[in-house]
């Protein structure tokens, strides 16, 4: 088991989601069973397979971002994560007068990037020619450069980079930025990701490989993770920012803890571009490795906050690797899937969740998993139905598993 | 075709846009990096805007000669005259 000197902890959370954006609205509506999913706006969806989404409403970027012209110059996955990093950076009540900037770093999970803006050039580019394509366009959508601005915002010149790893990209980031904080004298990470890809070409694109659910007529009942009759993920946008400190250091500024990081894990599945491996052998060793770096036993986890896409094949399989990884415990814990409620965020899924897992663990309440209301034999476990449970949470693990076979898996711990 | 005072408030209306400034902050003297706030590819953008708005080409050469807002009316006024004969 390995043994780190330093006990990381999350001193600041911030979240722009399809059910809020600020933590408080978040939060209520988590434990409201509030659906985010609607008819999508973004663009005329009309001639589209699927019509459905789960965006963010009502966001107004310069409530967040001083200068109207580095708003021009951002697209919206950019400006979501800047907006969730002031929320988490306010409420971690950091100074950063006060700390060595050269030793705060930010790394971010963004699966796809600036596919709007891309989209957008590329139509200039047939219509108009090459010399109309705007010279921001490269800035724009390389998915890197929303943690280049979060930087630049603050002056934050630590280690910065993007982690990219389809729908794992932000637990991947995280768990890289947790192993900074681990093993090496840099003292705060700003870390999660960004996602806000509900354009012509994801849509079509994701609908024609069968992955989203086609349920128009029911929007809010379209994502039901686990459900029999799921047909399909509901795309959805969103950011969410945590902020790491080292425990001790975290004490000594008097900062609000939510909980403490105590495994990360990562692995292949070596199997198929988008199919998960049908025995699960690789979330299987996740979940161990997971727990071997946390230094706890399977029987210690109360909850689990499952990747729960709402797709027939990952919720069997996902449901299969904890009956592997648990046994008979499997059945004790208590499982839910925010994607219910907020879509499947991609990039930024694992970030927003893990924010949804540590308020969990914090509230000592587990959020239900919505729409469930027929249940499905390969999927027997307890998900939570429909509304919140009380729960003493100790222990919670959080699962993201990516198209190419990417697993990645965090463990949180009650912070007392 | 264009007169003179639309050609003017077209290249003011489009600074304002393209550089997010206050239409107060856009005088013929001002200066788009000094005065503006423009950075290389703000500058870039700009002449596309212009050239779009006005159905003009500006080639390289003349992008480097016309640096405030004076010089860029003056220099799209020719351009439209020069198209309209």
């Amino acid at each position: 088991m390995p043994q780190y000197n330093k006990r990381i902890v999350i001193t600041g959370v911030g979240v722009i989601s399809p059910i809020g954006n600020d933590i408080h609205s978040f939060w209520e509506a988590l434990k409201a069973g509030r659906s985010g999913v609607d008819y999508i706006t973004r663009f005329d969806a009309t001639n589209f397979p699927c019509k459905i989404a789960a965006e963010v409403k009502n966001f107004a970027p310069e409530n967040y971002i001083e200068d109207a012209k580095r708003i021009r110059r951002m697209d919206l996955f950019t400006q979501y994560a800047l907006a969730a990093a002031k929320m988490a950076i306010d409420d971690a009540g950091v100074n950063f007068e006060e700390e060595d900037r050269s030793k705060i770093g930010v790394i971010l999970g963004i699966g796809i990037g600036g596919l709007p803006t891309l989209e957008h050039e590329h139509t200039v580019l047939l219509q108009k020619g090459p010399s109309r394509v705007s010279p921001f366009m490269i800035p724009k959508f390389i998915p890197n450069i929303a943690c280049g601005e979060i930087a630049m915002t603050y002056k934050l010149r630590g280690p910065n980079y993007c982690v990219v790893s389809a729908c794992a990209s932000s637990t991947h980031a995280i768990g890289n930025a947790l192993q900074w904080m681990r093993c090496s004298d840099i003292d705060m990470m700003i870390t999660g990701g960004s996602e806000a890809a509900v354009t012509p070409l994801s849509v079509a694109g994701f609908s024609n490989m069968g992955a989203l659910s086609l349920r128009n007529d029911e929007p809010k009942k379209a994502s039901r993770p686990f459900d029999k009759e799921r047909d399909g993920f509901v795309i959805g946008e969103g950011a969410g920012i945590l902020i790491l400190e080292e425990l001790e250091r975290a004490k000594r500024r008097n900062a609000k803890i939510y909980a403490e990081i105590v495994g990360f894990s990562a692995t292949d599945d070596a199997y198929h571009i988008t199919a998960p491996e049908p025995e699960a052998t690789s979330v299987v060793s996740a979940i161990k490795d997971a727990l071997k770096d946390a230094g706890i036993l399977p029987e210690q986890v109360d909850y689990i906050n499952a990747h729960g896409t709402s797709t027939p094949l990952n919720d069997k399989i996902e449901t299969l690797a904890i009956k592997k990884a648990f046994g008979e415990h499997a059945y004790k814990l208590h499982i839910s899937s925010t994607k219910s409620m907020i879509g499947h965020l991609l990039g930024a899924a694992g970030a927003v969740e893990l924010i949804a897992t540590v308020l969990c663990v914090k509230n000592n309440i587990v959020h239900p998993t919505i729409n469930y209301t027929t249940p499905d034999p390969d999927c027997d476990l307890n998900y939570t139905p429909n509304e919140c449970k009380e729960k003493i949470i100790n222990y919670a693990m959080s699962f993201s598993l990516g198209f190419g076979g990417h697993n990645a898996v965090i463990v949180v711990k009650k912070y007392e | 075709m264009m007169s003179d005072i639309d050609i003017e408030n077209k290249v003011k209306e489009i600074i304002v846009e393209q550089l997010s400034v206050p239409a107060e902050k856009v005088k013929k003297e001002s200066h788009y990096v000094n005065d503006l706030g423009a950075d290389s590819l703000d500058t870039v953008e700009l002449v596309m805007a212009f050239e779009e708005a006005f159905d003009i080409e500006i080639p390289d050469d003349d992008v480097t000669k016309i640096t405030t807002v004076g010089e860029t009316i003056e220099y799209i006024k020719k351009k439209v005259a020069e198209k309209a004969s």
